[in-house]
């Protein structure tokens, strides 16, 4: 299962439109994504209400893990993208 | 009855007809099965989906879209399931459902911050669907004539239903300043109150003026109220027309406006003037008002109550300044022969090392799940290596944004190393004036030496902030001299980039700014720094700007 570690780029943390972002791209890709802190519980990263209460603020370290599948790489780049981007910038 | 108070949250006046948003809440059981349950809920996501096509306003539509995926999260449709987990119609499923949402608002109440202030979400959502499965789900309200709207509380889905295009004003029992409705209302641009307890005494139909300046309605107002309140409002928006909203120059360039603070009562006011944030945040007041060293604990309990006060916006606190003008006994034992020159801020760590550290970790704890944006800054800094020691010691305590204070002529002059290890300057102009002309700001028969005007001084800031344009750093003024409009004219023309100021000049430097383009600002900061004194330099700028 490809995973990775990518630090929070947004200034509001996961919130807002970078969760929604985040809960959208993994919601539609068809592939079982979690997300959470390194070495803590991980959340479903489709459900945003879950990925909120994460509490992830600025700055923090979060891991992202696909499923395996044919387009796995691909989405877990696309999503490393979204959390590592300030999206209200 | 002819007038009620609450609190206004959106300038203007308006006058126009009540229009009461009737809202229902459906009370009693409502028996259903888990389909059911299900179903309303989709329609929910429908009605959300539909609502953020249609609406216009941006800021609504963000609220319900985010709305539309957390009522059809998995999270919430698994901790309903496994509430009405048997597949048979129950006699009510009220209890089962508010306790599925339950957990979520206990996980983002904990959070606090923007994490809380989704509960309101979660709530408008938790009455649609119960609305939905009672039958008792409100209509969609056409205002048929521009009209004021009152209502008990406006949600997002509400605002959703009603044409805002017709609304002139809203006014609403329950709610603050940072409510829907007040948010609502300055997206419209329309005056709004809220938290006006009696809202719902106002009957439908009946003729109000609403001034959303003073948090009045007036019903069946008198032609001369009309006309004085639309008077009055005429003269402050000509006078200020940017009074409210950031800092912006008349080119339309952004201009951080900031507050210089010392408690939590400075933060309110600091919010209340709509600052940018918080420029200064002095850390003595608690270290003064002690025997001892505070405690970490208490440290963090006093800089905690600030940061929440300034959520989401920026907060730079400048390290203990004790020593000089500020005597703390049991810091500042020794007797010095020249206490401006002597230990005091940064310096401070030559003699009580220790103190620094735990502050600086109290300041780190104290912002932990709190959004804001945390700058540190240390003051009374003159070397590269001063500055290289406190950025180090700040960011291995996990704080992002390190700077110093720019308040000896060393650290101005040599800016280009100073400001190199860190990632902003923030000059302090009462110090820095002090410094360069060697002239004791207690002192008043040296008033007219240890001013900022002085052109030295100006041309020390410039060299200060030509060094931190060439770095790319940030470079902030938090002396008085931000608060003079003049002079905060002049400071930006030497290429300052955001003003702290006592809370209450916010909107006086803001209006008097948005009167002014950049260029402008340049050629005053040119005369004052050809000035032969500070008396000239002021006089010059004050006669080329005519207020």
């Amino acid at each position: 299962m490809p995973s990775q570690t990518v630090v929070v780029g947004s200034k509001v943390g996961l919130h807002a439109r970078p969760a929604s972002l985040l809960v959208k791209a993994s919601s539609g890709s068809g592939l079982s994504v979690t997300v959470g802190k390194p070495g803590e519980k991980a959340v479903n990263a489709a459900s945003l209400l879950s990925v909120l209460a994460l509490g992830i603020q600025n700055g923090d370290t979060v891991q992202i893990t696909v499923s395996d599948g044919a387009s796995a790489d691909a989405l877990l780049a696309q999503l490393i993208e979204i959390v590592a981007t300030d999206q209200d910038e | 009855m002819n007038s009620l108070v609450g609190i206004g949250v959106s300038p203007g006046v308006a006058v126009g007809k009540a229009c009461r948003i009737a809202q229902i809440t459906s009370v009693g059981p409502i028996p259903a099965t888990p389909r059911k349950v299900f179903d309303s809920l989709n329609l929910v996501v429908a009605d959300l989906e539909r609502a953020a096509k249609t609406v216009e306003l941006d800021i609504v539509r963000d609220v319900l879209g985010v709305q539309a995926m957390m009522a059809s999260d998995p999270a919430l449709i698994e901790a309903i399931g496994a509430r009405l987990s048997q597949d048979i119609e129950y006699k009510d499923v009220r209890p089962d459902i508010i306790d599925s949402f339950r957990g979520f608002k206990t996980a983002l109440s904990a959070l606090g911050g923007y994490f809380a202030e989704r509960i309101v979400d979660l709530d408008d959502i938790l009455s649609q669907l119960l609305n939905k499965l009672a039958g008792t789900e409100h209509q969609l309200i056409n205002l048929a004539e521009p009209s004021i709207v009152i209502a008990d509380e406006l949600t997002p889905s509400d605002t959703a239903h009603i044409n805002l295009n017709y609304a002139l004003a809203l006014v609403v029992a329950k709610g603050g300043p940072t409510s829907h409705a007040a948010i609502v209302a300055r997206g419209l641009g329309i005056p709004a109150i809220v938290g006006c307890k009696r809202a719902l005494e106002i009957e439908d139909g009946s003729v109000l003026l609403v001034d959303g300046r003073q948090g009045k309605i007036y019903i069946d107002p008198k032609a001369t109220e009309v006309e004085s309140a639309q008077l009055r409002e005429e003269a402050l928006r000509a006078r200020a027309a940017a009074v409210v909203g950031p800092g912006r120059l008349k080119d339309g360039s952004h201009i951080t406006l900031l507050a210089n603070v010392s408690d939590v009562n400075g933060a309110i006011e600091a919010a209340a003037a709509g600052a940018d944030g918080i420029g200064l945040l002095r850390t003595e007041l608690l270290f003064i008002d002690s025997t001892s060293e505070p405690t970490v604990e208490d440290q963090v309990a006093t800089y905690k109550k600030i940061f929440d006060l300034m959520q989401g916006r920026r907060v730079i606190v400048r390290t203990l300044d004790a020593g000089s003008d500020k005597q703390i006994p049991y810091l500042n034992s020794s007797k010095e022969q020249n206490p401006a020159l002597g230990i005091r801020g940064w310096r401070l760590t030559r003699t009580h090392d220790a103190v620094l550290e735990r502050q600086l970790e109290a300041i780190s704890k104290a912002a932990e799940g709190i959004s804001l944006e945390l700058w540190v800054m240390a003051p009374m800094v003159s070397t590269p290596a001063e500055a290289n020691d406190f950025a180090t010691r700040a960011r291995a305590l996990g704080i992002k944004k390190v700077g110093v204070m720019i308040e000896t002529p060393a650290a101005a002059i040599h800016a280009e190393k100073v400001l190199l290890e860190v990632d902003f300057g923030s000059i302090g102009t009462n110090d820095l004036a002090q410094y360069v002309m060697a002239s004791d700001r207690m002192d008043s028969r040296l008033s007219d030496l240890a001013t900022t005007w002085n052109p030295a001084v100006l041309r020390t800031i410039q060299i200060a902030c030509e060094s931190a344009n060439k770095l790319n750093k940030t470079n902030g003024v938090c002396g008085e001299a931000a608060s003079d409009p003049y002079l905060a004219a002049v400071l930006l023309g030497l290429g300052v980039t955001s003003l702290s100021m006592v809370p209450s000049a916010i909107a006086e430097v803001r209006e008097f700014l948005s009167t002014l383009d950049l260029a402008t600002c340049v050629e005053v900061a040119t005369l004052a720094l050809n000035a032969d004194s500070a008396q000239e330099a002021e006089s010059l700028v004050k006669e080329n700007l005519q207020r």
